[in-house]
C-alpha cells in the first residue's frame, strides 16, 4: 500500500515537473520579446480547401464584398514568389482582413486583426503555386464580407 | 533571434502609416534543395505592432506569404517622435523586436 502511495508520488512529482519546466520555457519566451501572441491558428492555416479554411476560422456564409472591399493584385504575375496583395475596405467597423489563395497547397495565407482606430488597409506579398483567385475576407460589426480576383501566374513561386 | 527589420511609420493628417519588411527565408516546407531533400517549415507565424503599449495589430501568416515578408497598415493617432514596437515570432519559436520612430 505505503509501495502504491509512493509511486503515486512519484509519478505525480515527474508529471508536475515536466509541466513546471514547460511554463519556464514558456516565460523565457515571452520575456526574450516582450509581447505576448495569441494563439496561431494551425487548423485554420493547415486547411487545403477554402471551404476548411473558412470553417476553421468560424465563417458563416460571407456576404458578397464585391462593393465594399477594394483587393488590388496584379493581373498577371510573372513572379508567384512574390505577389503584392492590397486589401482596403469602405466598410465600417472593419475587425479582421483575411487573405486567401485558393489553389497554394494551404489556402490561408494570412489573417489580421485590426484593433478600434486601425484602418481597413494593408498589403501585404504572397507566394502562388500557379495561376489562382485571390480571396479577400473582410469582418465588419460582426459580418463577413468576400470578394476575389484572378491574378495569372507565368512562373511559380513554391519552389518550382 | 532573427535579422533586424526594416520599419518606417511616418503620420499625416492624423494618421500613422506604417511599413514593414521583415527578414525571414519563409520556408514552406514543400521545397526541395538541390539534393532533392525537403526543406523543413520555416516561416513566421505571428506579427504584432504596439504603440504605446496599445496593440495596433495583431497579424497570424501562412505559408503563403512572401520570403522577407512585407507589411503596410494604418492607424489613426500617432505622434511624430513617439515610438512604434513591432514584433514577430516564427514555428521555431525564433522571436525579434524592432522599434522605430514615428517621423512627420
Amino acid at each position: 500500500m505505503n509501495m502504491e502511495i509512493n509511486l503515486q508520488r512519484r509519478k505525480a512529482l515527474k508529471t508536475g515537473g515536466g509541466v513546471g519546466l514547460l511554463a519556464l520555457f514558456g516565460a523565457l519566451g515571452l520575456l526574450q520579446s516582450g509581447v505576448a501572441f495569441a494563439e496561431w491558428n494551425k487548423t485554420a492555416f493547415s486547411a487545403k480547401t477554402m471551404d476548411d479554411a473558412l470553417n476553421a476560422l468560424g465563417v458563416i456564409v460571407p456576404e458578397n464584398g464585391a462593393a465594399s472591399i477594394q483587393l488590388t493584385v496584379p493581373e498577371i504575375a510573372e513572379n508567384g514568389a512574390v505577389v503584392p496583395v492590397t486589401v482596403a475596405s469602405t466598410l465600417a467597423d472593419v475587425e479582421q482582413i483575411t487573405i486567401f489563395v485558393d489553389k497554394n497547397p494551404s489556402v490561408l495565407a494570412a489573417n489580421f486583426t485590426l484593433p478600434q482606430g486601425t484602418e481597413a488597409y494593408i498589403t501585404t506579398r504572397v507566394k502562388m503555386g500557379q495561376t489562382a483567385n485571390v480571396i479577400a475576407l473582410v469582418k465588419a460589426g460582426g459580418k463577413f464580407y468576400r470578394t476575389s480576383k484572378e491574378v495569372k501566374v507565368t512562373a511559380g513561386g513554391c519552389g518550382g | 533571434m532573427g535579422n533586424p527589420m526594416k520599419i518606417r511609420a511616418a503620420v499625416k493628417d492624423g494618421v500613422t502609416e506604417v511599413k514593414i519588411l521583415m527578414q525571414h527565408e519563409m520556408e514552406t516546407g514543400l521545397r526541395k534543395d538541390a539534393d532533392g531533400t525537403l526543406v523543413p517549415a520555416w516561416f513566421i507565424t505571428e506579427v504584432k505592432a504596439q504603440y504605446q503599449g496599445r496593440t495596433v495589430l495583431e497579424t497570424q501568416f501562412g505559408q503563403s506569404i512572401s520570403k522577407n515578408p512585407y507589411l503596410l497598415f494604418r492607424f489613426k493617432g500617432g505622434a511624430a517622435g513617439e515610438k512604434i514596437t513591432v514584433s514577430w515570432v516564427d514555428n521555431k519559436g525564433d522571436t525579434r523586436s524592432d522599434e522605430v520612430t514615428i517621423a512627420a
